[in-house]
Order: structure tokens, then sequence, then C-alpha cells
């Protein structure tokens, strides 16, 4: 039933069993995607005011930009693959197949740890180069969003080394298509928030 | 995939099945313990709330003459009052106490979908309680920068706790957030995921309406709290300048440059106004079903309160810079937060007549909880006036931070939410604990709290005309208030000292009801909504025995002309309502009058 359907129902008026034998939620989604869903609203917000504040922060007088090393194009390539991996397991559990899922899910997760750890590089050669923290608040808030970031993804390898225990303890495909598909829906969405942020980051 | 029902899942039920003392009654997933945990938890936090707003108005009403309170320790009670009762006390009531208790019942659910999460979150929820308590233990004491914590004064050295003091009230808020989230999803995917058979959004009672889009409303504003929380514990720990502009403390300049302590601002009412509607949108929901259950009638315009419940929700995310007229904003900017501030006043004025509509020509009974109920509509409407006040520029100018201002929002989001959460509380008593309450002692107890009230905040409004200024400790001597002020000032602590004091009837009635109460029965108000038609009262873990109710009817069948009793409840079938021959009317057996 529609959104404005269920809106507008008169529900004083009709009476008697609404809907089949089983109960009906309102998304036909299991909920721990419906939650999933909530989720990654809640993390779009977080980010989102994130940006906002930095553009504001940006048009104040002390702002000096940074030029962003080089090395972060590479830690993107290792995320686009960790995703690609991510995608390759969801089609697999979902066409119930064994071969290459273990492969996959556990690559994804692998190039998840690769970006973090070139991540982490990054601030260190930026540290070197004399680029600190307080140093000026264009450096603040690189830190402060790549940051946010590895602390969601980490947040994501958490339930990825869960599900991987599971997988490689013998879990069958449909045991853990469902944690392999939210974990490949939050992955395309860090994907996502970071492509975003770092042409942000990079065109300012 | 449509959700499968927990019924449907015998190993789940079985999985968190209580087996011990500790899993039944500390580390519980049952939604309805872990409720009582988060009220009993709230109402303690409360109580320590309400005994430092205490110790704010002994100084205030007898300047001078208790060394115990100096401005440091006044400011510290100031902030900490604030920000318990608005985060910790009202937020963590509200929907994890009432929203955890009632949300799986009127669902028709057997527990939360994720019920491990929701244990997880009161625990979560307790540990920010404990580290915002630790802050009264650490050197310097908590902070006292006021419950906004507006930068840069946080974290200079004249403002208590400026060192530890706001660090741990930062993390604290962190940590309660995350809390906030996990429960937050569970309410929200209960609701809208978990419903049973024949239960359609619209056959929801308007308290599950209320939790459903304050939860909403507080996972989208939270964020903007976590996010300002974060980048001023940068600023204070690491010393960033996001916030910090350049300024000197004590003749020296500080290391931050170019903060924008604006900018915070801005975050901080982007969280700040939704989490008043985030405390007000659960009580106008469990209002509107205590008055339609005493007041034996249908909901007035059930579909126009659900909107106006969804309409508030979305306008109160675009009227939050009207909390920040004084900072110099451009006029423009003023005038559309003024205009939306006033389209709010809209709905939230059309679910104030439904609510009177719904007592008019109602059999209405007034028992403890319809009291409250009904105060809370006069502490309403007074509240919510003089946000209309406040609400336009030019007259908010000169009442800004004056009493006027703590007078209204403390009409508007103290008073009324917690005559509200008393209503609820005597109201669903006997669900919760199998027994009635004094009802005697809870008249009592609301009177002295409604007049109580009124004694302390309506002069309050008269301080405000004067000019008197908020957060002051001490008036001194200015030229424009009359000394007359000051005796005003101790007519208000005087009544603060016995409402404080009153609030022990309630903590003797409930006490003293659980033990000695008369057994209340499966339904003792004869009320329509699914809670009070468990088999089991109280409900046992898994709330409804080997099935799930089905639901033919929306929650407020009362009075139904010709029906056998006056209310119907919401899982009873259609066949055996009344036939159109019965239907006919006859004065003599009214029965929507016949009730008394």
């Amino acid at each position: 039933m529609s959104v404005f359907k269920q809106l507008t129902e008169k529900s004083w008026e009709r009476k008697g069993l609404i809907g089949g034998l089983n109960p009906e939620g309102a998304f036909e989604s299991p909920p721990e995607r419906v939650a999933l869903g909530f989720f990654l609203t809640i993390a779009s917000v977080i980010f989102s005011l994130l940006a906002v504040s930095y553009v504001i922060r940006m048009s104040l007088p002390d702002w000096t930009p940074l030029a962003e090393p080089s090395q972060l194009w590479l830690n993107t390539g290792l995320l686009v693959i960790s995703s690609g991996l991510f995608q390759w397991a969801r089609n697999t559990a979902n066409a119930g197949k064994q071969k290459n899922l273990s492969i996959a899910f556990i690559g994804g997760g692998v190039f998840a740890l690769l970006f973090i750890a070139g991540q982490i590089l990054t601030w260190e050669s930026l540290q070197a180069a004399g680029y600190f923290m307080t140093s000026n608040p264009a450096n603040s808030f690189f830190y402060l969003l790549t940051g946010l970031h590895i602390v969601h993804l980490l947040g994501g390898l958490w339930v990825w080394s869960k599900s991987s225990i599971r997988l490689l303890s013998g879990g069958k495909p449909e045991d853990v298509r469902l944690s392999i598909e939210l974990c490949t829906l939050y992955w395309h969405f860090l994907l996502i928030v970071w492509l975003v942020m770092f042409a942000i980051l990079s065109n300012t | 995939m449509a959700y499968v029902p927990l019924a449907d899942q015998d190993s789940e039920l079985e999985m968190h099945h209580p087996h011990s003392w500790v899993t039944k009654y500390v580390w519980s997933q049952d939604h309805k313990v872990i409720a009582i945990q988060y009220g009993g938890l709230a109402i303690a936090v409360g109580v320590v709330a309400l005994v430092l707003s205490l110790l704010m108005r002994m100084q205030l009403g007898f300047p001078e003459t208790f060394d115990l309170i100096d401005p440091n320790s006044y400011y510290q009670s100031v902030t900490m009052h604030g920000m318990i009762m608005v985060v910790y006390m009202l937020t963590a009531l509200l929907l994890g106490g009432f929203g955890n208790y009632l949300v799986p019942l009127m669902c028709g659910a057997r527990d939360m979908v994720f019920p491990f999460l929701n244990m997880l979150s009161v625990w979560v929820y307790a540990l920010s309680v404990v580290i915002l308590m630790a802050s009264f233990f650490v050197g310097g004491g908590p902070t006292g920068a006021g419950w906004t914590l507006y930068p840069p004064q946080t974290a200079m050295a004249g403002t208590p706790g400026h060192d530890m003091g706001i660090v741990l009230m930062l993390v604290s808020l962190a940590v309660f957030i995350v809390a906030f989230t996990m429960g937050g999803l569970n309410y929200v995917t209960t609701i809208l995921q978990s419903r049973c058979r024949g239960l359609t959004m619209m056959r929801l009672p308007l308290s599950v309406w209320g939790i459903f889009i304050a939860t909403i409303l507080g996972l989208f504003a939270f964020p903007a709290l976590l996010v300002s929380a974060i980048m001023m514990l940068f600023d204070t720990l690491l010393g960033t300048s996001f916030f910090m502009p350049a300024v000197i403390e004590a003749g020296t300049p500080l290391d931050h440059n170019g903060g924008s302590p604006i900018l915070f601002q801005h975050l901080f009412w982007f969280f700040g106004h939704p989490e008043v509607y985030i405390v007000a949108l659960p009580a106008f929901g469990l209002v509107s079903d205590v008055l339609s259950t005493h007041a034996r009638k249908n909901i007035f315009g059930y579909r126009m309160m659900v909107w106006a419940i969804i309409a508030i929700g979305g306008l109160s995310f675009i009227v939050w810079a009207h909390h920040m007229y004084v900072s110099g904003m451009h006029p423009y900017f003023g005038f559309f937060f003024a205009t939306t501030t006033l389209i709010i006043a809209v709905p939230t004025a059309l679910k104030v007549y439904n609510w009177v509509l719904t007592l008019w020509e109602g059999d209405i009974r007034l028992n403890a909880p319809m009291y409250f109920a009904i105060g809370f509509i006069f502490t309403f409407i007074h509240g919510g006036l003089t946000g209309l006040f406040l609400g336009n520029v030019v007259i908010d100018l000169p009442l800004s931070d004056t009493y006027f201002v703590v007078a209204h929002f403390h009409m508007v989001m103290g008073v009324s939410p917690v005559l509200v959460i008393f209503a609820a509380l005597y109201h669903w008593f006997p669900k919760v604990s199998g027994r009635m309450y004094h009802e005697g002692m809870a008249k009592v107890h609301f009177w002295c709290t409604f007049l109580g009230t009124y004694a302390i905040y309506l002069p309050m409004h008269y301080l405000g005309f004067l000019g008197v200024p908020r957060r002051y400790y001490a008036l001194g001597t200015t030229d424009f208030i009359p000394e007359s002020a000051q005796d005003l000032n101790t007519v208000i602590t005087y009544a603060a000292l016995f409402v404080g004091a009153t609030q022990l009837l309630f903590f003797i009635n409930i006490f003293w009801s659980l033990r000695n109460g008369e057994k209340a029965g499966p339904n003792p108000w004869g009320s329509a909504s699914l809670e009070w038609q468990t088999p089991d009262t109280p409900p046992v873990h898994g709330n409804w025995g080997p099935e799930l109710p089905t639901v033919y009817r929306w929650a407020y069948d009362y009075s139904v002309p010709g029906a056998h009793e006056d209310f119907i409840p919401q899982n009873v079938p259609e066949s055996v309502e009344p036939t159109a021959d019965e239907q006919h009317f006859d004065p003599d057996h009214d029965t929507s009058k016949a009730n008394v």
C-alpha cells in the first residue's frame, strides 16, 4: 500500500481484518535491512553536517587550503576494489553458489583494511611534512573527516569479521546471504561518502 | 520478503528467554524490563536535577545566606539541571521508558526486533549517566557553561569545569547518542515491520505515532549534537580551532585562532530545537490516549492528529535559528525563522483543539491520570502562547535572556511533559505492576504539582517583563529592577521547595502501591488499545501467550452506540459487534452516557 493511501485511511470507518493472513511490514524487507537504511540516513546526516561546517569554516580568513597528497588516489582505488569484491560476494551468494564466495567476501574486508592502513600512512606523511592537525582548520577537517570515515569502516569490519568466521566455519551461502547483502550496501555507501568527501577536499 | 514475527520463530524467542535472576532483571533482553530500567534510571537522574534546581532557587530566593552555593556551583547547577532534565531525564524516560514498554505491546509484538541491541542501549545509557555523574567528582567539578555549552566560554578559565567537566559532559553526550541510536533503530523498525496482523499504521494508537516520529527526529537531530560534541572535544583536547576564535584569557592569548562560535550555535540548535519535539511528540501521543480513554470518547480528528505529528516533526528542523535572534543574524534570516516558527504553531494548535474537543460531551472520568492530562492542556496552552511572543524577532529581542524565556520553556517543555509523564505513569501503572495506585494521594500530588508549578512560573513572566536577566547568580543593585523583584524571587523559591517536596507523594504512592495496592485486573480503565488485552497482567515474557493478537479496528472504539460495553478492544472481531437491528438509537440505553 502506498504511503499516501496508508496515511489517508479512515481507520474509524473501516472495521475487520486488513491485509492477508500474515503480518505485513511497511517495507518488504527484513528488519535488519530497514534498520540499516535508517542507519545510513543517520550517517549521511553526520557527514552532510560536517560538509556544511567545512564550507562555513572555509569562508573565514585563517583558512589555508591543504594540498591533498596523491597517495589518496591509491587509497581510493583500494576502497573501490573492496566495494567491488563485496558486490561480487553478494552476486555469488544471491546465486546460491559457494565457489569463490569466501574469497570475494573476505577479500573485500582485507582491501578495506588496506584502505585504512593507507589512510593512516597518509596521515603520517602529512605529519612528517609539517601538516599538523592544529596548524590550520583545513588540516583539522581533513583529519576529522578521514578519521570519522575510518570509524564507520571499522564498525562495518566488526560485522564483516563475524560473518567471515561464520562463512569459514562452514556456513552455507543462504545463512550468510543477508549479512553479505547488508555489508555490501554499507560498503557502497561508505565508498560514495568517501568519493564525495575526496571531491570536496581536493577541490577546495 | 515479509517479516516473520517472533511468534513464528520459537528458537529465537527461546534464545533470549531469561533463565536466571541476572538475565531476567539485569542483562535482560525483555523490552518491559529494559523499559523499567530506562525509566528508573531516568527518574533517578531527574531527582538529582530537581535537587540542583532547588539549590539554585535557594540562592535566588535568599541570596548571601548559604555558604555552600557560590557563583561556580550555581552555574554548575544551572548547567547540569538543564542538560540532565532535557536529555538524560525527559528523552530517556519518554522514549527509552515509555517507548520500550508500549511500542511492542501496542503493536502486538512479542518484543523489539533487536532485543540484544535494546539491552545494549540501556546499559550504554547507564554508562553515559555514570560518565556525567563522574564530573561531579573530578577536579574543577562539572561544567558550568550553561546547557547550551556555547564556545568560547566553555573552555575558558573563568568557567567552572572548563578542563575535565566539559570533557566528561561531551563524552557523556556522545555515549548517550550511541545508546539512543541503538534504542531508536529498534523503535522505528519494530513499529514499521513488526506490527501484528490487521494493525495498519493508521490503526496505531497516537502514543505509538508520537514515539515513532519523535524517534525519527532524534535519529536525525542527535547527529548534529554528536558532530558538535566531537569538534568541541577536538578544540578542547587537541587544540584545534573549529569553534574557538582568537581569544585572550587573563591577559594571555590562547592558541586558538579564527574558529566560529556561531557555527557551534547553528549545529547545537539544529539538534536543540528538534529536541524540544523529541520530548513533546511522545507526550502529545501519550496524553491523547489518556484523554480518550478517560473521556470514554474516541480521540477527535485522529487523522489530523497523525498528520499534525508528522508536520510538526518535519517543521521542527527548519525553526532552529529562532534560538539565535540575538546572535547578530541577517534580518531576512530572522524573518524566515520567525515565519516557520509561527507556521509550526498551526499543527500544534490543531492538536490542542482536538484534545479539547475530545473532552467535549465526553463521559469524563476524573481519575488521577485525567487530572494530569487536563492539567497538561492548561500548561501547554500557556507555554505555547508565550512561545508566540518569543518566536517574533522584535518581541524576542528585549525578552531574550530574561526570566520570561525561563518561564516559557519551563511551562512548555518542563511542566507540560512532566504532567504527561505523571498522567502516563499513573495510567499504565496498573498494567506494569498489576496493582492500582492510591487515588487520593495521586490527586493531592496533582493539585500540589499543578498549582505549585503555576506559583513558580507565572511570576517569572513578570520578572522577565521587568528585564531580570536569567543565569545571574545574584541580581545586586540594578536601577531598572525594583526591590520587589526580590520578594517575588523569595515567593517563587517557597513554591519551588513546596513542589519539590510534594513529589515525594508520588514515590510514596508508587512504592506503597506495589505492595499494598488493590489488584488491578487486566484492564481497569476499560481501554481499547492492545496493551490492555494481554493474557497476563503484568504481561509475561513474550507478551501474548501462544498466539499473537489480530487487530480488527482502530484503538479508539469508545462508547460505540449499541455496543455491549462502552469500549470495544482492538482485537475483538467485527462479528461480535451489534447487528444493524440492535444499533437503533435508544435514549434510555445510550451507552455513550450510561457509564457515570
